[in-house]
């Protein structure tokens, strides 16, 4: 169903960098240099799980005459800010700069990326939001870059890609939980691969459409690791945000989550209370797509859930997930529709909830006469 | 209710328990630090023999990386599925409101006690210079 009123977040929305061209204004003199000498700025350097060309990379009637899908400033604002209502829309830039190898290089690519989104898109419309990119191969570069970025409160979680060097909960990666915990910022975590590990538990598969199917299953591995890992409890002030995961897995997960903590937990004594519970406060997941066939069924998976706080919308602009304006899906409750499109979204980001809150205060001091 | 004459007080050393039936019912009793205690012999998760579960302690953390063993030989490790269970309540500690094991009296009275009733000692003998365990059911 279409949207029922103005003011939705949209917590996962893809502009793209048009070209590595268009990021050399915000690199420094020496990495401007360097990637010319190596014709590295005439590279794409876009993922493979998120290549541009392929059908599933755009919508056809949201692919912009030229250039990549997502990167028309003013398409981008008339078909998804203006089209759905929005009143924030969090921009996630999927960049190959987190598969580099080089670790300074990936650094120095994230934060030109970073600038550009601030720039090009963040400047240009306040209701856009940012997500931190960052190189995941090396923590340190990481939380240097979030501790660069956290004064721009425009930026409102940080960014990761599903599948990287290791799972994501291991402790070498608590530095940037504790930066992101501090300023405010939920992680975020994009389906994609950095393609370091085989997609599957026993190697390589042959098709891309392997490649897209099996990231529900990374998204599960990666609320395992930072459960078991004990990240909620080392940093109760943490979120984690799953960007086009899917969440019709939850029922099970949790469950069996549950049920093996009650015979295993000795191992992992610090989940001090039922997984489901842990993972029902900290984890969230945005809405498209929506991998359940009715409004029937999918109501029944919420109610397995035990939560209505835990989605939050999401258009995936400019992915394909659904039809015309049809970014709902139809047979949800009015409340659980207002928890989605809005209190959800508030609730998950801090840095939304005190800029709706300024937003409100200013509104109804200028209505005083 | 009867009360039943099951062992000799000096059969189940601490830290250990010994597995009697009574009236065809599986009863474990347990002996933690000089204390006796009778539970069912059947996990109330999928019926495992709790006799045969292993008797530790209670692993508590402050926080990821941090491990306590507290309260050794007070807790109860179902065989089957590795629940724990306190032998002193028969209480899970996954579910404890609703998931425990049941529990029966039991004390230790001496022989010339038990000589005279009312107890039913069925098959067990009994001499007064001895204490004995003694299971309500």
């Amino acid at each position: 169903m279409k949207l029922p009123y103005h003011g939705a977040i949209d917590c996962d929305l893809h502009p793209a960098v048009p070209s590595t061209k268009a990021l050399v204004p915000y690199l420094d003199d020496f990495w401007q240099d360097h990637l010319a000498n190596r014709h590295i700025d005439r590279f794409g350097l876009t993922l493979s799980s998120n290549a541009p060309g392929l059908p599933i990379s755009a919508r056809e009637d949201w692919r912009p005459a030229q250039g990549l899908p997502g990167s028309d400033f003013e398409l981008l604002r008339k078909q998804a800010l203006d089209g759905f209502g929005l009143r924030y829309a969090i921009c996630n830039v999927l960049h190959g700069a987190v598969a580099l190898f080089n670790v300074d290089m990936a650094a120095a690519l994230c934060t030109a990326v970073n600038r550009y989104v601030a720039k090009e898109w963040l400047d240009r419309d306040p209701r856009l939001r940012g997500s931190i990119l960052v190189p995941p191969q090396n923590v340190d570069l990481a939380v240097a870059e979030i501790e660069r970025c956290a004064g721009d409160k425009r930026f409102v979680q940080v960014m990761f890609l599903v599948m990287g060097d290791a799972p994501l909960g291991q402790r070498r990666y608590w530095p940037i939980f504790q930066a992101a915990e501090k300023h405010g910022l939920p992680i975020g975590v994009h389906a994609g691969s950095s393609f370091r590990q085989a997609p599957t538990g026993s190697g390589w598969p042959s098709y891309h459409l392997e490649d897209y199917l099996l990231q529900a299953p990374a998204f599960e591995d990666l609320i395992v690791s930072f459960l078991t890992e004990g990240v909620f409890q080392k940093f109760p002030g943490l979120k984690l945000v799953l960007a086009e995961s899917g969440f019709t897995f939850l029922p099970t997960l949790l469950w069996r989550n549950n049920k093996v903590w009650r015979g295993a937990r000795t191992e992992v004594p610090w989940i001090d209370r039922p997984p489901a519970d842990i993972i029902r406060d900290h984890v969230r997941f945005t809405l498209q797509p929506v991998d359940a066939p009715d409004g029937k069924m999918l109501n029944r998976i919420f109610e397995h859930v035990g939560s209505d706080k835990l989605v939050l919308f999401s258009t995936d602009y400019p992915h394909p997930h659904f039809e015309g304006d049809d970014a709902l899906p139809d047979g949800l409750s009015d409340d659980m529709i207002r928890r989605i499109l809005i209190d959800n979204p508030l609730e998950t980001y801090p840095r939304l909830r005190d800029a709706a809150g300024a937003a409100n205060a200013q509104m109804n001091k200028e209505a005083v006469p | 209710m009867s009360r039943y004459v099951v062992a000799k007080a000096g059969e189940v050393a601490p830290g250990t328990s010994k597995l009697v039936t009574v009236k065809g019912r599986e009863i474990g009793i347990f002996n933690v630090q000089g204390a006796y205690y009778a539970l069912a012999n059947t996990c109330p998760h999928e019926g495992g023999s709790l006799c045969e579960g292993r008797i530790t302690g209670l692993v508590q953390s402050d926080g990821p990386g941090q491990y306590k063993l507290l309260r050794k030989g007070e807790f109860l490790r179902c065989p089957f599925h590795g629940w724990e269970f306190e032998v002193a309540t028969g209480q899970s500690y996954c579910d404890p409101t609703s998931m425990r094991i049941r529990q029966f009296n039991v004390e230790v009275a001496p022989g010339e006690d038990v000589v005279k009733g009312p107890y039913v000692a069925e098959s067990f003998p009994v001499s007064v210079e001895e204490e004995y365990l003694v299971v309500e059911v």
